[in-house]
């Protein structure tokens, strides 16, 4: 049955036009710092950013510009230019992408701003050490370390005080390079800020447990941006308040993210970001609707450790345990409880290529909330960027076949 | 030379070996990789096994880890799934790559019947604040481990573990520079038996073992001080882990030789002796943080380039063969830096990049007579 135009144009989130308008302005003015005289950092996704807010140093994500590689379809001759430098081609594609890309200023923006330091916290996985190495080692500038500790089983006091000191260390590494003193009242407030970002992202992400869900997972891919990029800004808060807003009004009129609701999925891992308009599609076809995920929800996960009154006392264990740097156990855990909280029929997992510390151990979770919940997992085997990992053919018959088992479990 | 041949006869069946060791009481530890802390272990009155997966066919560890996961960890894990590795007391997960660190929840979830510690060394090996963690790791493994083998290690148990691991490491180090000096003396097969029967003998055998084979393998070199024969291409070997012995051969009969490595499986596993003087575990710390590091750790930004033209310098070789293992992401990183500054110095290389087994005989002689040839 063919959607009206109209009900399809009430379906689309307004504040994309400001999310788009935001991060052109913020790539603007990263690629322009060196006119400005601010300085850039390159900093990974799990790293902490508020210092840098707090410093007025520009932060610059890598692998957001590889997730942007991805969108706009220019992954696979980024890696395969990254092979042809004899990097392996079973490596993490945001790291290909982008070690080559610096080489070519490829990339849909002209490549990255050359960063002034290198800020690198390993709690997301140990690629991105060696990524960060080899990018101090091409651009010849300072490279700051952040080593998390993995929390198997929990957090231990030496990993606590081992990674308090390196906050320190951060803190003096980032003086140094700026040539002044980290204002300790302006790091208090970036903290709250970034606290009070968090919680409204949360919000946000909340709002996915009415029914029908005003947002799906794939919406909450692109509105993720700001609290990684901009975590700790007044920007970033207000702008998850306008979309709080908008997402309760949805919620108010009923409008959902998938026009008729019938089945309710969880993903897993990192989006598929050559992909993720035809995904929606797919699902939504089927009156599936991904209405919550273990990737964007990662970027409010740290909120019960924060203490927004004492940030920078707090930041060690927030930053230390994080969705990717703890047990598949308690990883399990986390997926049972949104699976509870949010209504969830089904999982559904990307078996990513990439991103080693987020698929292995996939298939013990599946098993885990299969038997814990009694539902059931779609597994796609893919990549974020490389999208020769991709065999469309292969993966819409399993979606397929997935709605099919979901749609006979309902009866 | 005998205690080659008991290094050889040991290989045939290595879990059979420590099968042995268990019947007659002894407490076996699997290790991965050579950040474990085995003289930790042997000072518990355990015996350290490194583990290699058997290379059994991938059956039962496919409902476990994908395809795109080293043969070492899914081979690991296929033996222990499948029961072979029943004789573990227990297991210890250094941390090390973003495999390993999921294979150790995978196991812990998966394997009950082993008891179960992950060392989480820092990743970082060059601040005192890593230091100091690192120290406080080893205290905490030293602690657990004994909690679990139902002792308590002592500051005199550790110093004579540490006399014994220096003992073997001193011996094995002595053979790396003799096979380096004069390859003509030791086959590389023969070299790798005696490094890979180290992780699996009864330590204190081996140090006597190990001494034995030096003293011997120094007598044969004043015996016979003109190397005979022709001169082989020198070579070092630098990767991962390189658990091959009939690659030596096949390099061998090409022309070359391998005269030094830098390998996981090799030089990062008995290089470095420990400090004596110093506190027991400060100074099994110091050599972890001082050793030659791997792709895994972070010790400055050319640490592994500069020692890698410093061997080839010290042993004179003429070219370098990288044995990498697929999928394995730190060494890949690694690979294009360190074939940039050998570029630079004007060495030769070659890469190999291996996914479980050799390629087909044929096809190795090829590649390595037109490597050899060419250097």
């Amino acid at each position: 049955m063919a959607e009206k135009d109209e009900a399809k144009e009430k379906r689309k989130i307004k504040m994309v036009g400001r999310m788009k308008e935001i991060m052109t302005t913020y790539y603007i003015e990263a690629k322009t710092a060196e006119q400005t005289g601010k300085k850039v950092a390159w900093i990974t996704s799990g790293g902490p950013v508020e210092p840098l807010i707090a410093m007025d140093i520009i932060p610059v994500y890598p692998e957001n510009h590889g997730a942007m590689i991805g969108a706009s379809k220019m992954g696979v001759d980024l890696c395969q230019k990254a092979e042809a430098m004899g990097y392996a081609s079973d490596l993490c594609s945001y790291a290909r992408s982008d070690i080559s890309c610096a080489t070519v200023n490829g990339g849909p923006i002209g490549g990255l701003p050359k960063p002034d330091m290198l800020v690198c916290c390993n709690n997301i996985c140990g690629t991105v050490l060696k990524w960060y190495e080899i990018q101090a080692r091409y651009f010849k500038v300072p490279l700051f370390i952040l080593d998390t500790p993995f929390c198997h089983t929990g957090f231990a006091p030496e990993a606590r005080a081992y990674v308090k000191g390196q906050i320190n260390e951060y803190i003096a590494f980032l003086e140094q390079a700026c040539g002044r003193k980290l204002d300790r009242d302006r790091i208090s407030e970036v903290g709250k800020l970034s606290v009070e970002g968090q919680r409204l992202w949360q919000a946000v992400l909340d709002t996915a447990m009415n029914r029908p869900a005003p947002l799906s997972a794939f919406d909450a891919f692109f509105h993720l941006a700001l609290i990684v990029t901009l975590r700790g800004t007044q920007i970033a808060v207000d702008y998850y308040k306008q979309l709080l807003a908008e997402m309760q009004e949805r919620v108010a009129s009923g409008i959902g993210a998938v026009a008729e609701e019938k089945y309710r999925l969880l993903w897993d891992n990192l989006p598929v970001w050559f992909r993720t308009k035809w995904l929606s599609e797919k699902f939504a076809s089927q009156g599936a609707c991904l209405v919550a995920d273990t990737y964007t929800s990662a970027w409010c996960g740290s909120l019960k450790y924060v203490d927004e009154n004492n940030f920078l006392e707090t930041m060690a264990e927030c930053y230390s345990r994080i969705y990717l740097n703890i047990g598949v156990d308690e990883m399990a855990s986390q997926v049972m409880a949104m699976v509870d909280k949010y209504g969830a029929d089904g999982l559904v997992m990307h078996s990513n290529r990439s991103c080693k510390p987020y698929s292995l151990g996939q298939y013990d979770i599946q098993r885990i909330v299969g038997n814990q919940k009694g539902i059931p997992t779609l597994m796609i085997e893919a990549d974020m960027v490389d999208e020769r990992s991709f065999a469309e053919g292969q993966i819409e018959t399993r979606i397929e076949a997935f709605i099919e088992l979901l749609k006979g479990r309902t009866l | 030379m005998k205690q080659i041949e008991e290094c050889r006869e040991i290989l045939k069946d290595p879990d059979g070996y420590v099968r042995k060791i268990k019947a007659g009481g002894g407490q076996i530890v699997g290790t991965f990789c050579s950040y474990a802390p085995e003289e930790i272990i042997l000072a518990a009155g355990a015996h350290p096994y490194r583990l290699f997966g058997s290379g059994e066919k991938i059956r039962l560890a496919e409902a476990h880890l994908q395809s795109y996961c080293c043969s070492l960890v899914r081979g690991a894990l296929e033996d222990a799934l499948a029961g072979r590795l029943d004789f573990l007391d227990g297991i210890v997960f250094p941390h090390t790559c973003d495999s390993i660190q999921r294979l150790s929840d995978i196991w812990r979830l998966n394997i009950p019947a082993t008891f179960h510690l992950d060392v989480v060394l820092p990743v970082k090996l060059d601040t005192a604040g890593a230091r100091q963690y690192l120290i406080d790791v080893l205290n905490r493994f030293r602690a657990e481990l004994g909690e679990k083998l139902g002792k308590t290690i002592s500051d005199d148990d550790l110093r004579g573990a540490i006399e014994t691991m220096n003992r073997i490491r001193a011996s094995l180090t002595r053979i790396d520079e003799i096979r380096g000096s004069r390859p003509d003396l030791l086959a590389g097969g023969d070299f790798h038996a005696l490094v890979r029967a180290s992780m699996i003998m009864d330590r204190r055998r081996l140090a006597t073992l190990l001494e034995e084979a030096a003293a011997g393998l120094e007598t044969r070199a004043a015996a016979a001080p003109t190397p005979a024969g022709r001169p082989p291409k020198r070579i070092i070997l630098s990767g991962g882990v390189c658990n091959h012995p009939d690659l030596y051969a096949v390099i061998e009969e090409a022309g070359g030789a391998v005269v030094g490595d830098d390998l996981c499986t090799g030089s990062r596993y008995y290089s470095g002796l420990i400090g004596e003087a110093a506190e027991p575990i400060t100074a099994i710390a110091g050599r972890y943080l001082e050793r030659v590091v791997c792709p895994a750790k972070h010790r400055g930004l050319t640490d592994r380039a500069d020692h890698l033209i410093r061997l080839v310098r010290l042993r004179r070789a003429q070219g370098v063969i990288f044995f990498l293992l697929k999928f394995c992401d730190p060494h890949a990183f690694d690979y294009p830096y360190l074939k940039e500054a050998l570029d630079r110095e004007k060495i030769p290389s070659m890469l190999m990049e291996v996914e479980d087994r050799l390629p087909a005989d044929g096809q190795l002689r090829t590649r390595f007579e037109a490597f050899v040839e060419m250097i």
